[in-house]
């Protein structure tokens, strides 16, 4: 086929586009990723019977803070790696923001506890669990956003996978801090943090793979 | 004065690209048209030791343009979108290329006189027509009387017996299918 032909063929497929669609895509996986996470883990583990109680508690609001703040970063650089020639600018040094952040506040936690006290905060009693089921609550959002990245344009492959497995672990450990009865911000700092990390690193192995266009 | 043609054609290629995707066939005909041009010397110049790929790798990134084409956003310059895309075609080509080398004999090095002006069409090595015999009759059907006769939607339509909305449909998604194939063609 000579190249003026499939021009013409192209230019014969004139649908209108919505202008940046991408926000609503991403919109629609983030939406569809929480009420996926939300229904595994009813399904898995119930809901913790006092959340009316800790609800009243700030530390209880960390706990979805940090994900979200985390979240919010990723989305702005996820976005910018879906496009071809955007560069990412310094988006990408907002994301460690709310780590370091929290693990100051872990930090002045724990110089300020008894060595009981510090054990109870670091390691908690679920802290073999918190990563495994932040990864799995974070399986339905990982699927919608290698979905809705594949549908737009990545040039990074790696990156790009990293990033949308990344903003899945956000909604997997916001929905898991819906059960996790811990509060310590180191907990959080650690545990979480290395859940969040297990769909990252996936993305990042299948990136190459499975967003190519 | 160089900087000057090249915000010309960013202006050019931008109101031609913004009015393509709202819809008006004629401009975004003439877009894809003068863009292949430009495509042709910008992956010329980075191909010069595989000549006879060029072509092929114009008709995959024109392909790709149009099939990602909801990814331009108006804030940003056509160029930058259109040659992030094209090098992200061509690191492709290059990478299944070497892939294969390693698996096969190397190409071989006869001297390619090369006698084409920067920006005449050659023809395609891989041929698109070939492709599209495997897609599925209802992407099928619409592509090869829409190209290949010339026909109109209404009149492919009344031709193949399929409603206009679905003609439509099966062009929009026999190019996306014919990426998907020529991305399978390069890892055989």
């Amino acid at each position: 086929m000579k190249t003026d032909d499939l021009i013409q063929l192209l230019a014969s497929d004139t649908a209108a586009v919505q202008p940046r669609v991408w926000r609503q895509r991403y919109a629609l996986a983030l939406g569809a990723g929480v009420i996926g996470a939300l229904l595994l883990m009813v399904g898995m583990l119930g809901v913790r019977p006092d959340i009316a109680v800790v609800a009243q508690i700030p530390a209880f609001w960390v706990k979805f803070a940090f994900p979200g703040a985390v979240a919010a970063g990723v989305l702005l650089v996820a976005m910018r790696l879906s496009r071809p020639g955007v560069p990412l600018g310094l988006a990408p040094w907002v994301i460690p923001v709310p780590v370091l952040a929290l693990w100051l506040l872990g930090v002045i936690e724990l110089a300020g506890a008894t060595p009981e006290q510090r054990e109870v905060l670091f390691w908690g009693t679920t802290w073999a669990t918190c990563p495994v089921y932040v990864a799995l609550l974070s399986v339905p959002a990982f699927i919608a956003l290698l979905w809705v990245m594949k549908s737009l344009a990545p040039t990074r492959l790696a990156l790009a996978g990293a990033m949308a497995g990344l903003l899945a672990g956000t909604v997997g450990a916001a929905t898991y801090a819906l059960y996790c009865p811990e509060s310590g911000a180191s907990f959080l700092g650690v545990w979480y943090l290395i859940g969040m990390l297990v769909p990252t690193a996936l993305g990042a192995i299948m990136g190459p793979r499975v967003l190519r266009w | 004065m160089k900087d000057k043609t090249v915000s010309t054609s960013e202006e050019r290629f931008r109101d031609l690209l913004l009015k393509g995707l709202a819809g008006d066939a004629a401009l975004y005909h003439v877009f894809l048209r003068e863009l292949s041009t430009h495509l042709r010397s910008f992956l010329r110049r980075r191909l010069s030791r595989l000549p006879d790929d060029v072509e092929d790798l114009v008709q995959e990134t024109l392909l790709a343009i149009h099939n990602q084409r909801h990814t331009y956003d108006a804030d940003q310059p056509v160029t930058a979108w259109v040659h992030a895309i094209a090098r992200y075609k061509l690191v492709d080509l290059l990478r299944s290329r070497s892939r294969r080398e390693v698996l096969n004999d190397p190409l071989d090095d006869q001297l390619d006189v090369f006698t084409e002006s920067e920006t005449e069409a050659v023809d395609a090595r891989r041929d698109l027509a070939v492709l599209l015999e495997q897609l599925p009759d209802n992407q099928r059907l619409p592509i090869v009387h829409m190209r290949l006769e010339g026909l109109s939607v209404i009149e492919t339509a009344r031709v193949t017996g399929m409603s206009e909305s679905a003609v439509k449909v099966g062009v929009h998604r026999g190019l996306k299918a014919l990426a998907v194939l020529i991305r399978s063609d390069h890892e055989d």
